[in-house]
């Protein structure tokens, strides 16, 4: 006996492995304190100090083992570290040991050693197939009260994290010749033969130590050990320069056009990431050829207690004893219906481990698993099973064996090596739609139709022996080449000998003792396969609906391929007619953070700040998110302390002297050519090309469906020279539009545009006084007379001596007002000097809110009108649509429906009793009808308390509009209970006339 | 998936918007004798199981608007043009 030499690892063998036992790690598990070494994974590490229960099952909180040696565990899920980096349903065979690690188990109260829980096994004839199908629909207020809750507190996995996750997480992209996916026999061959060829390559492997089963098994390649090989061949990948090897890197995703997503694990082998690196990266790989070498899955099979702690797939037998000289027991029986069971019984042999008996379901067992259960002293059962493996929460104690004759015998054992062949890992050829094909001969879903560019090889594609996987390996690397343009310069392949597969389908023992498990991370038995096909289901995508097999994070890795064999002999069918379900990514869990990457918190999408910003927050300007942009809403004087008594100062500095508002957010659109007025002509309902140079226009633009688009005022600087503003809103939507119609529409027209919002600086300066101000800002000799620049006059200017500007005379806010654009470096210089040359003029500055007020108090529309549903006469501007010319949405706005009088149209209301406060969204009904949908007659889009008139006033649609006005209705608010009784009136409170704006 | 844009190479989706059929031609007409066409040519959609045109828009590159032949089965692309033909 080899075993338990280093005291502190009793199961750990005493010689061996790819462990470096010159480093010795601490970890612990739940309230275990343990010791490991350096290249164990969690899973190996507890093997080696005796820890076989890991877990307790999802529904009846079953006791659980380590079931396999990699990422396709269902079993041995954990959660991995603590506090906010505590990670749910990692499985421990693929946590890479680190020093410090801690692990505690999930799914049990108060200990896993004793969990409560446990008695949903007494309630397990409840909690078959569908149960939350039949068991608890009555009453139905039973569900969400009693039911759910109940049933959520004993059924689940992990706990995810409570507070936020401190780690940085990444998002990369990679190109490459040739990707290979996995780092096994042929991954590694294919690799070497197109590296060698020189394409440039990148190998992804899910381990932390490239090779797959190479270091696994005790095989040679050539004339070296198979580990050895491996790392030569690692060894020679690194120093190739256009190769690049990715460890720890799953690949996920297949997608379109030779797009990868692979998820690389950079920092979870570590107790925190390394600095200035995030934990996780999240790649997406672009290749031209693909080699898809991600190898096989064993499967068991399905007997009685099958999902006992002790219960282990025979290939992950051989890991633990190969790679880690870790031993999963110390007296086995070995169960399998293929030649796995000769190298498992001659692995367990040379280990030190009493092999009790060797269980071949074969009725002709082959001379090499005769001679391997003789040399290993074990008792052969030809044509035998096992039908249940007995025993308690520390694992199995005893196999009840039955033989051909039917005769029982039990034999004491602490492992079960069970090995029901080999399931090719073949998910991600179906990530684009193809079905794989049931192939009878392997037992088998072997890949159907291949993405384009991809290629498989080696136990990916049924061909299991190692001297296939390396010469098909070779082959498709070779190939992917040459296809590439490479020469075909790759050496020779590498040799090894294909070992007998012999394989004899047997999924599951018919006469078992006990439940039987298919799918253990759902636990879901043969009887509830069994059950869901006399409830009528007979398809695998049905039986996975209503029995879970197949979900959650495994996927049904392990215990799909058996649950359709079980279904297929249910159903008396051949398994190639029962289906598969469908793969879909991920193929392993991603955790969400991978997918935000840095878009996070404020990272989450860009903030986009206004040239004043600077200025702005020195005066503690209080700011808003629209869209993208920061904009500052108001700015709080000592002493305010309410918004509306801020807004209300600013809107009266403003309208009885002067204030200045930060405009650059509006969309800037510069357009050109000899044909822009033309264009312009086409995209505005209104006209430009008669638009004198040197004047501003109001402009709207429709949709082509009628419908109100977008409005904004646009400048003529030349005679092929315009310049277009467009709401915050729209800026970018605008721009593509204009794009489409030149580029799709008119593309015989001479005229160009770009995007110029981040170019310019723009300033409203508004008021009485914003003529006085304009003309200290001007360079001399500039005339801002409203003589020599009157109402919508709009040019160049030099601006604080000798900076290039421009000076356009619009108003949004019904005053005399002015905007000054100056290229953006410049804005933080100006909005200075606004406010210097305005000081003796008492200047305000003012936000969006005041700016809201000014415009509703005006009857502009803005967003709250612009809300896509509004045609050009619900917002009174029919007028403006030009009858001489084709435009965007001509012939659609023409439609009757759209210009019916009885459409809702833009009206002003003001409370009947002066102090009532309005609020925006609530809907018009008659003065003396109940409210109620069929009353409805429009709503309130915009409302603000008018400092000028001294009460609210609001904009809002209403049906017949214009012919209401003096009517008094009801602004019907019920979801706040506030009901107001209004006056209808025009859509203008302030200065119908616009006298203001000329003076 | 992967378009290739005739100014910028092959790019990635992320950097393209989708808009829908290019198939379709804007009326030249204002008549209301061709109140059809225009319907046909605002609202109604073919869907074809096969090869199909498509306009996506270079949002995130040049800015072209480009005609795009997809097979919408599979997702294969047949052909990139400039809608406005050769530049």
């Amino acid at each position: 006996m080899t075993i338990g030499t280093p005291t502190d690892q009793p199961s750990r063998l005493a010689f061996g492995g790819l462990i470096d036992r010159r480093l010795p790690l601490r970890f612990r598990f739940d309230d275990l304190e343990l010791t490991g070494y350096a290249g164990d994974t969690l899973a190996s590490a507890l093997i080696a100090n005796d820890v076989k229960l890991v877990g307790r099952s999802f529904k009846y909180h079953r006791p659980r083992g380590i079931l396999t040696a990699g990422s396709e565990e269902p079993n041995a899920l954990v959660e991995l570290r603590a506090g906010p980096r505590r990670e749910p349903n990692t499985r421990a065979t693929t946590i890479e040991l680190y020093d410090g690690l801690a692990a505690d188990s999930q799914n049990r109260w108060p200990s896993l050693r004793h969990d409560l829980l446990a008695v949903n096994q007494l309630a397990a004839p409840f909690l078959g197939a569908g149960f939350y199908y039949k068991t608890f629909m009555w009453p139905a207020a039973f569900w969400e009260k009693v039911y759910e809750p109940a049933i959520r507190r004993a059924a689940g996995l992990g706990r995810a994290a409570t507070a936020a996750d401190p780690d940085p997480y990444e998002k990369a992209f990679a190109f490459c010749d040739v990707l290979v996916i996995g780092g096994g026999p042929a991954g590694l061959a294919a690799a070497l033969a197109a590296g060698r060829a020189g394409a440039r390559v990148i190998l992804c492997d899910e381990d932390f130590l490239a090779g797959g089963r190479l270091n696994a098994e005790r095989r040679g390649v050539g004339d070296k050990p198979a580990y050895a090989w491996a790392a030569e061949a690692v060894a020679e990948l690194a120093a190739m320069p256009d190769v690049t090897l990715m460890p720890r890197t799953t690949v996920y995703g297949v997608y379109d056009g030779g797009t990868y997503a692979a998820i690389e694990r950079v920092g979870d082998h570590l107790p925190v990431p390394a600095p200035h690196t995030p934990r996780q990266r999240n790649w997406k790989i672009v290749a031209k050829r693909t080699v898809l070498a991600a190898g096989a899955i064993e499967r068991p099979i399905v007997f009685g207690g099958n999902d006992r702690p002790g219960v282990m797939l025979a290939g992950a037998v051989r890991t633990y004893l190969n790679r880690f000289a870790a031993a999963p027991g110390r007296r086995a029986v070995v169960f399998a219906n293929n030649d796995e069971a000769a190298a498992t019984t001659a692995d367990l042999a040379a280990a030190g481990v009493v092999v009790a008996a060797v269980v071949d379901t074969r009725r002709d067992v082959p001379a090499a698993t005769r001679e391997a259960a003789k040399a290993a002293g074990a008792l052969l059962v030809a044509e035998g099973r096992i039908v249940e493996a007995k025993g308690g929460r520390r694992g199995v104690r005893s196999a009840l064996i039955r033989n051909r004759d039917g005769r029982d015998m039990h034999l004491a054992c602490d492992l079960i090596a069970v090995s029901g062949g080999w399931s090719p890992t073949i998910q991600l050829t179906s990530h684009l739609g193809a079905k794989p094909m049931w192939d009878e001969a392997r037992a088998a879903q072997l890949p159907g139709a291949l993405p384009p560019g991809m290629a498989v090889a080696g136990a990916a594609a049924g061909d299991f022996g190692l001297g296939s996987c390396l010469a098909e390996g070779h082959a498709a690397g070779a190939d992917a080449a040459e296809a590439l343009g490479h020469d075909r310069s790759s050496g020779a392949a590498p040799v090894a000998d294909d070992e007998p597969a012999g394989l004899a389908p047997y999924w599951h023992v018919k006469d078992s003792a006990g439940k039987a498990f298919v799918d253990f991370q759902n636990d879901v038995s043969v009887s509830d396969v069994a059950l869901a096909v006399r409830d009528g289901f007979r398809i695998a995508e049905h039986l996975k609906r209503y029995t879970t097999l197949g979900m959650a994070t495994d996927q049904g890795k392990t215990g799909n391929t058996a649950g359709m064999a079980v279904l297929a002999e249910a159903t008396a069918r051949p398994v190639a007619e029962v289906g598969m379900t469908t793969f879909r990514p991920p193929y392993v869990p991603v955790a969400i953070g991978a997918f935000a990457g840095h878009h996070r918190g404020k990272a989450f999408r860009p903030t986009r700040l206004a040239p004043s910003h600077a200025w702005a927050a020195e005066r503690g300007a209080v700011f808003v998110e629209t869209g993208n942009w920061l904009r500052a809403q108001w700015y709080p004087e000592a002493g305010e302390t309410d918004w509306l008594e801020s807004v209300t100062r600013e809107v009266k500095g403003t309208r009885e002297r002067v204030g200045v508002c930060d405009v650059s957010t509006l969309g800037k659109i510069d357009v050109q050519g000899p044909d822009a007025g033309t264009f312009l002509d086409r995209v505005y309902a209104n006209t430009f090309s008669t638009l004198p140079v040197g004047k501003a226009r109001y402009g709207l633009m429709l949709r082509e469906d009628g419908f109100v688009l977008d409005d904004g005022t646009t400048a003529r600087l030349g005679e092929e020279h315009y310049f277009m503003t467009t709401t915050t809103a729209n800026a970018v939507k605008v721009m593509q539009h204009l794009e489409y119609c030149h580029q799709v529409i008119w593309p015989d027209l001479d005229v160009q545009m770009v995007s110029v919002t981040e170019q310019w600086a723009q300033y409203a300066i508004a008021g009485p006084k914003a003529r006085a101000v304009v003309a200290a800002l001007l360079d001399p000799s500039q005339d801002v007379s409203n003589e020599a620049f009157p109402y919508l006059a709009a040019g160049p200017v030099t601006v604080c001596g000798g900076v290039a500007g421009r000076l356009y005379r619009l108003s949004f806010s019904g005053e005399l007002a002015y905007e000054i654009g100056v290229p953006a470096r410049y804005g933080d210089a100006l909005i200075r000097a606004i406010m210097t040359a305005g000081a003796p003029h008492g200047i305000v500055p003012y936000g969006t809110e005041a700016l809201g007020v000014m415009r509703i108090e005006k009857g502009h529309p803005a967003g709250n009108e612009l809300n896509g549903q509004t045609t050009a006469h619900d917002l009174g501007f029919g007028k403006l649509l030009s009858k001489k010319k084709d435009f965007i949405g001509r012939f659609m706005a023409a439609r009757p429906a759209l210009t019916d009088p009885g459409r809702t149209t833009l009206v002003g209301v003001k409370p009947v009793e002066p102090g009532a406060r309005l609020r925006g969204g609530a809907h018009f009904v008659p003065r003396d009808a109940t409210v109620s949908s069929e009353n409805d007659q429009g709503y309130l889009t915009s409302v603000a308390f008018s400092p000028e008139l001294g009460h609210w006033i609001g904009l809002g649609f209403l049906a017949n509009g214009p012919e209401r006005y003096g009517e008094v209705i009801r602004a019907a608010d019920p979801l706040r209970s506030a009901d107001v009784m209004v006056e209808v009136c025009a859509p203008c409170f302030i200065d119908p006339e616009g006298a203001r704006l000329r003076v | 998936m992967r378009i290739r844009c005739p100014y910028c190479g092959e790019r990635g989706l992320e950097e393209f918007t989708y808009r829908g059929d290019a198939t379709v031609t804007r009326p030249e007409t204002l008549d209301q004798t061709a109140e059809a066409a225009w319907v046909d040519y605002v609202y109604l959609r073919d869907n074809p199981a096969g090869p199909h045109r498509e306009h996506w828009y270079h949002g995130a590159g040049c800015h072209a608007w480009l005609v795009v032949t997809r097979d919408v089965r599979t997702h294969e692309i047949l052909g990139v043009e400039l809608a406005g033909g050769p530049a």
